[in-house]
């Protein structure tokens, strides 16, 4: 398919999933209304929800969604490794395990700040480990031992403390963390998350290069001016801080950087520097989407994100196994 | 007074009456013999109950939530007494003759002990002022208490009568109540009872919500409350339960509320002090006199 097609039409359909999560919600505001009150109405109770409830949580959805779909597009290309992506390398949970200590110690509250900065720290501590258990080099099932092993660790260590904390409702939080959610998210959050997000997206691009090199082999690459130590650092760091920021705000949401990348790479040619933008796009219309389901579906109930993201993720990794098993023999 | 006549000559005597005398007055005047006088409660409510309902001497022990002065009205009586955590041993040792329970909460604790052959009476949590009254009857009939609880029940009843706010047309003003985790009171729970006798009403029953239920950030701000009631946070520690407070969208309409109040003690249980819940409301939101509110009728 034409690259330019497909960007376009993928952008379309982030657009549509944008503008159904901005008139989604239990309040029931006409849809014109609620584009009206969006640039500030007569209504004052709408202009709150559209402006302070909505928009926020819809522009997160979208950062969030194209973090994942991104990172995980770079990971694969890298790791050249088909299950690579930020929740099963355990980039996601080790982030959680840096936001909750800042959330629940307190910190968070003082200088919100030390929320995204935590969670990135973790997420880079992931990263790092991931790296040094794993590597380039390393086969499919070295590196989702590897990830398995920090995901599982970061999960105890998360459950562990909200279970220390004072708080009687902080051990029943263990849920957002481990599946993520979008519910009540404000500007706040938004301004916490966006500049490092963003700033680990320009990181990730500019490794795309680089990363269509690799394809032909890492001698090849560096014979052809392809400076590797760079790209490693870009590809580390970027993914860690675009992912740490987004787990900070929204929790671990798993699945969307495996899926997505997949689904897309046949129809970009497989060429990854071609797959990041594809799956960036289509990655926030996933989360939109997902998003939007939650609350279309049980709204009351407060079903977490990661719930919708692991029921279309889920079967989709057991494909994978069993396509992956057949190739292996 | 009268008990010193019945016997007049002897030291021993005198001693009995000036303690007896220091008791409340009843206390000796009419419990029967088979009055429990081990009595162990295990739930915050039911400890309240007992406290206001029974002799201090009848009661063994209260649940340690009791003692918390930011759970518990009557944490002050409630720490003259050995804290339970709700244990089945540590409540065996105590060898109580009467157990008090919450009827949701320690089931299995509850079973075991029945099947101790411990006499366990389980009360559920009052969802409204006649659970209440139900309850104070109840209670003062295993504690033998009549004489108290009769005056007890009395007096609540009057305080009630005036408490409540009768008059309500269509300018009532629209109270929301908001707990952690988006939580709200619906029909058929005692929050909502208070707010409605405060002369105010409550959205979470104008929008066919029963019992605790939850309530989106965006319902309740597209609602536009005149009264934002609010949980009393747990200061302990941070968690995300109390994030929907600090969200700028909740903020903005607690500024254009009349009000914005936060629940105390006295809502966590249904007692004779919940009556003060529903005055302590009435004066945050204006609606303690009714002609205050005679601003927008036409």
């Amino acid at each position: 398919m034409n690259n330019t097609l497909l960007n376009t039409a993928l952008a379309i359909v982030l657009i549509t999933a944008f503008v159904a999560s901005l008139v989604t919600g239990p309040a029931a505001i006409p849809l014109s209304q609620s584009f009206e009150a969006l640039f500030g109405g007569a209504n004052e109770a709408a202009v709150l929800v559209m402006q302070e409830i909505r928009l926020p949580r819809a522009i997160l959805g979208l950062l969030i969604g194209a973090t994942l779909g991104l990172t995980g597009a770079v990971l694969q290309g890298y790791l050249r490794n088909p299950l690579a992506d930020p929740g099963i390398l355990g980039i996601s949970s080790a982030a959680a395990l840096g936001a909750v200590i800042a959330i629940y110690s307190g910190l968070a509250a003082m200088l919100p700040i030390t929320l995204p900065v935590a969670a990135m720290a973790g997420a880079l501590l992931a990263v790092f480990l991931i790296h040094r258990l794993a590597g380039r080099h390393a086969g499919t099932i070295t590196l989702i031992l590897a990830g398995l092993a920090i995901s599982t660790l970061g999960g105890a260590l998360t459950t562990l403390a909200l279970n220390l904390s004072p708080n009687p409702y902080a051990a029943l939080e263990i849920v957002f963390w481990m599946l993520g959610s979008l519910t009540d998210r404000s500007w706040l959050h938004v301004t916490l998350a966006a500049p490092f997000m963003i700033a680990g997206w320009f990181m990730l691009f500019a490794a795309a290069r680089a990363l269509d090199a690799l394809t032909l082999g890492s001698d090849v690459a560096a014979t052809i001016g392809i400076d590797l130590a760079r790209t490693r650092t870009l590809i580390v760091i970027g993914a860690a801080i675009s992912v740490g920021a987004a787990t900070a705000v929204a929790g671990a949401i798993g699945f969307v950087g495996l899926v997505v990348p997949h689904v897309l790479r046949p129809l970009v040619g497989h060429q990854p520097s071609r797959l990041l933008p594809a799956s960036a796009l289509a990655g926030g219309a996933l989360i939109l989407a997902a998003d939007v389901a939650v609350r279309v579906i049980a709204p009351a109930r407060d079903i977490k994100l990661g719930v919708r993201t692991a029921l279309i993720g889920a079967p989709f990794f057991v494909w994978l196994v069993f396509k992956t098993r057949r190739e292996l023999v | 007074m009268d008990l010193v006549k019945n016997n007049a000559g002897g030291k021993a005597a005198w001693v009995t009456a000036l303690v007896l005398a220091c008791l409340p007055a009843d206390t000796a005047a009419a419990r029967p013999e088979n009055a429990p006088r081990r009595v162990v409660s295990m739930n915050l409510c039911t400890d309240q109950l007992a406290l206001i309902l029974a002799d201090p001497d009848q009661i063994r022990s209260v649940s340690y939530v009791a003692h918390d002065a930011a759970a518990s009205v009557l944490w002050q009586r409630a720490r003259r007494h050995a804290p339970n955590h709700g244990l089945a041993e540590e409540v065996f040792l105590m060898q109580p003759d009467l157990i008090l329970a919450g009827a949701f909460t320690r089931r299995a604790t509850n079973d075991i002990l029945r099947r101790l052959g411990f006499r366990v009476e389980t009360f559920y949590p009052a969802q409204s002022f006649d659970d209440i009254r139900r309850h104070i009857a109840r209670l003062g009939e295993l504690l033998h208490q009549p004489a108290r609880s009769r005056r007890v029940l009395a007096r609540f009843d009057d305080e009630l009568r005036r408490a409540t706010v009768s008059n309500r047309h269509a300018s009532t003003p629209k109270a929301a109540l908001y707990y952690a985790n988006n939580y709200t009171s619906g029909s058929g729970t005692l929050a909502a009872d208070i707010v409605a006798r405060a002369g105010l009403r409550n959205i979470g029953t104008a929008l066919g919500l029963d019992g605790m239920v939850k309530l989106p950030l965006e319902l309740l701000v597209i609602e536009a409350p005149d009264v934002i009631i609010a949980e009393q946070r747990d200061s302990s520690a941070a968690a995300l339960a109390y994030e929907a407070f600090s969200h700028p969208a909740l903020t903005i309409a607690a500024e254009k509320a009349r009000a914005f109040v936060r629940t105390d003690n006295s809502w966590a249980c249904g007692a004779p002090f919940t009556v003060g819940a529903i005055e302590r409301l009435k004066a945050a939101a204006g609606t303690a006199m009714p002609k205050a509110q005679g601003g927008t009728s036409q």
